[in-house]
């Protein structure tokens, strides 16, 4: 028997592309014949197209090209439209919020201004994408899962860039558009505020994003590897249990005591996602509004692990009689 | 399928060559200045630290000049000595040779003087080298805290050249086009390390006395309003530190916590110091010769060219490795006297003989401990929970002065006051 199911096929299926049922009336079309290729087959399926767009997938693409043309613009115009220093400075390019005197007001545009347009189309993109999704998954008649799962995504960039900007008074405290300036202020932030480490809700931000790998490669393994007994068909098995299930379930209960089943494993894995970016959502909104130094916090409650100093040092500034 | 497989793996072995040869070839130098398990070190690479070390030695010194104490003076010999007159002859000769061998070995004394006499003062670098001259003996009279008393000559900076290698001059950036602030970052800066980083964290900290802290000091908010923008432009500073001095964070910061005082290293009171004593240099000393000083010596802004933490450090963590300088060229070790070198002789064995006698006293009499520390500690600490005005002269924003471009950006520095009203912390029971 051929293998097919495996991440490097050996074998394709060509048959006639299908462009999948009719649409409802007055939908829009979709768009593309389908193609099939090759070397995508080798990792999924090889057929390319049709997409579906609609109004919202439209609306989307276009609001996304506005924010990132707006993103270009500026970083070519911070180095004075030099092709050159364009392509050497590209990581390093930005388009900075205002400056924090600016408060929430609407500074002008060439001091954060086009920030704001090109965060309202970015989110506005975001947001008319997260729609599609809800809509294809309506239209298809399946459950809304993937749209929540991306919704909790969109809590945590909303946080970041709208709603703990507002309650801190200053779009300044939002992050740049850029490559490695958004990894820049993601220090800033943490040595800002006393460092991230202590922060709890970044800890079990990192715990549900590691478990989430972790769980996607037992859970990816598992399948894998029970697939020669039709472990492939999960779905099946969820209420009709075979034996790839049994035996998927008893190689974790005997090597951990405990195991998932068929459906629990899949919730697992959704809401370890879905907790990565909550969490991390909330750590983010606790930090400036409700907590100044993460670490003076964990030392108020007990979690910084005290170590002897040999050599105590005090603040310069502190001392009398000291120049300035 | 095999010829596949061959060149499979010699794609394979040149993509890891190509990857390994970004690694530097273990194992590191590492020096534990910290308590242990903390990765409080500095990690050197063997290679680098040994042409650093090579890169960084004095001079040998010049033999000491054969001086007696009734000789003539300087003053009395020559016009117009105004800074180091009160040297006998020989002495002053000697150390006009030094300063030749380190400041302008090349182009010799007449870098510095004219045919038309010695007394001279028409010529620039004549009236700048006399500043730099009381710059150097203010520095290791005053400075102690920062240059202890390895102290510095001129050597430490200028290492040969009449221009010290390594200065630096407001960044004007890359030109942003017009209508587009210039937010001073996000440019491949080596100034900075090459993060996105503010590239001229100097004017503001080094020439400014923008506040280079910006971390709350208290568990809940009360008052601090720095922005993240702001901790950007204190980071771009700490990573010029860094590079200057070859160390990494750690070498002065416990990096769990890097504003607490009591779990840093006693490096970084040196290096507090050094920022106030780097600020002062360029205030008292450099900035005022900026009349003088030609075009062709100033930056794009037209500012002279000033000193920074690498100007004197160039890589090491204390100049030139901490080698003893000065100690051969005690007329740069403060302002001079009436009387010279004699006279501050005489003073420090008074000093000496002084300090003993007291110590004498306090054995045979211990006094009452000295003042409490925990007064002064109370007094300053309102004024530090005062919300700290940053720039003193606030600017409204969108105003565009001339010139447009300020360091940093005066917005930068200004924060609006919280919008919510923050309860008090709650009393400690």
């Amino acid at each position: 028997m051929a293998e097919y199911q495996n991440i490097f096929n050996k074998v394709q299926i060509r048959e006639p592309g299908y462009p999948g049922v009719a649409l409802p009336k007055g939908e829009l079309p979709r768009l593309g014949k389908p193609v099939f290729n090759y070397w995508l087959g080798k990792i999924g399926d090889a057929q390319i197209g049709p997409i579906y767009l609609g109004f919202a997938g439209v609306a989307s693409l276009v609001c996304g090209f506005v924010a990132i043309e707006i993103i270009g613009f500026n970083m070519a115009a911070s180095v004075n439209w030099s092709p050159i220093e364009f392509l050497q400075n590209f990581f390093w390019l930005a388009l900075e919020p205002p400056p924090p005197a600016y408060g929430l007001s609407f500074p002008p545009l060439g001091d954060g201004g086009w920030w704001l347009i090109a965060g309202f189309f970015l989110t506005a993109s975001i947001l008319l994408w997260w729609l599609r999704t809800y809509q294809r998954a309506i239209a298809l008649g399946t459950g809304t899962h993937i749209a929540w799962a991306f919704a909790a995504a969109i809590f945590f960039y909303l946080s970041l860039g709208f709603i703990r900007p507002i309650l801190m008074g200053s779009w300044g405290e939002a992050v740049p558009f850029g490559i490695f300036p958004h990894l820049d202020w993601t220090a800033a932030i943490s040595i800002r505020y006393g460092n991230f480490y202590y922060n709890p809700f970044h800890a079990l931000s990192i715990a549900f994003l590691y478990g989430s790998a972790v769980l996607f490669a037992m859970h990816g393994g598992t399948i894998l590897a029970t697939s020669r007994y039709g472990g492939d068909r999960e779905i099946d098995q969820i209420t009709d249990r075979g034996t790839a299930a049994e035996r998927a379930m008893l190689l974790w209960r005997w090597t951990m005591g405990f195991n998932a089943s068929m459906e629990s494993i899949h919730r697992w894995a959704w809401w370890f996602a879905v907790l990565t970016v909550i969490t991390a959502g909330i750590g983010i909104l606790l930090t400036g509004t409700v907590v100044e130094n993460w670490y003076l916090w964990g030392v108020k409650h007990g979690i910084v692990a005290p170590y002897p100093s040999e050599l105590t040092i005090q603040d310069p500034s502190l001392l009398q009689g000291v120049s300035q | 399928m095999k010829t596949v497989t061959a060149k499979t793996l010699v794609l394979g072995a040149v993509g890891a060559g190509v990857l390994l040869a970004g690694c530097e070839a273990p194992p590191p130098e590492i020096v534990q200045n910290g308590y242990r398990g903390l990765q409080m070190q500095s990690v050197y690479n063997p290679k680098d630290l040994q042409a650093s070390l090579n890169a960084n030695v004095p001079p040998e010194p010049i033999p000491a000049a054969a001086s007696t104490p009734g000789m003539p003076k300087a003053k009395d010999m020559y016009k117009n000595v105004q800074v180091l007159g009160e040297l006998t002859v020989p002495e002053f000769n000697r150390i006009m040779v030094a300063l030749t061998n380190w400041v302008a070995p090349k182009e010799g004394c007449y870098y510095c003087h004219v045919n038309e006499g010695f007394e001279y003062d028409g010529i620039y670098t004549k009236v700048v080298s006399r500043r730099m001259i009381q710059m150097t003996q203010d520095t290791n009279a005053n400075w102690k805290d920062h240059v202890a008393d390895t102290g510095v000559t001129c050597y430490t900076c200028h290492r040969g050249n009449p221009v010290p290698p390594y200065v630096w001059v407001t960044d004007p950036g890359p030109g942003s086009a017009s209508g587009i602030a210039p937010t001073g970052q996000n440019i491949a800066a080596k100034s900075v390390a090459y993060a996105s980083l503010p590239y001229d964290p100097f004017t503001p900290f080094l020439l400014g006395d923008n506040d280079v802290r910006v971390i709350g000091e208290t568990a809940l908010p009360q008052g601090n309003r720095s922005s993240i923008k702001q901790a950007e432009w204190t980071y771009g500073l700490m990573m010029h530190i860094s590079q200057a001095l070859g160390v990494n964070c750690t070498y002065c910061h416990n990096s769990r916590s890097f504003y607490s005082w009591d779990q840093s290293a006693p490096q970084r009171t040196t290096a507090w110091y050094a920022i106030r004593h780097v600020r002062e240099l360029n205030n008292d000393y450099v900035v005022p010769l900026s009349d003088i000083i030609p075009d062709t010596r100033k930056g794009p802004l037209g500012d002279v060219y000033k000193v920074y933490c690498t100007t004197c450090h160039q890589g090491a963590y204390k100049p030139l490795y901490g080698a003893k300088m000065l100690k051969d060229y005690p007329a740069l070790a403060q302002p001079l006297p009436e009387g010279g070198l004699e006279a501050v002789k005489a003073a420090a064995e008074a000093a000496a003989a002084e300090a003993q006698q007291a110590k004498a006293a306090v054995v045979e009499a211990p006094t009452p401990a000295p003042a409490e520390e925990q007064p002064a500690q109370e007094a300053a600490a309102p004024a530090a929970a005062a919300p700290a005005e940053i720039n003193p002269q606030p600017e409204p924003p969108g105003v565009q002065t001339q010139p447009r471009l300020r360091y940093p950006p005066p917005s930068m520095m200004q924060y609006p006051p919280p919008p919510l009203q923050y309860p008090p912390a709650p009393a400690p029971r």
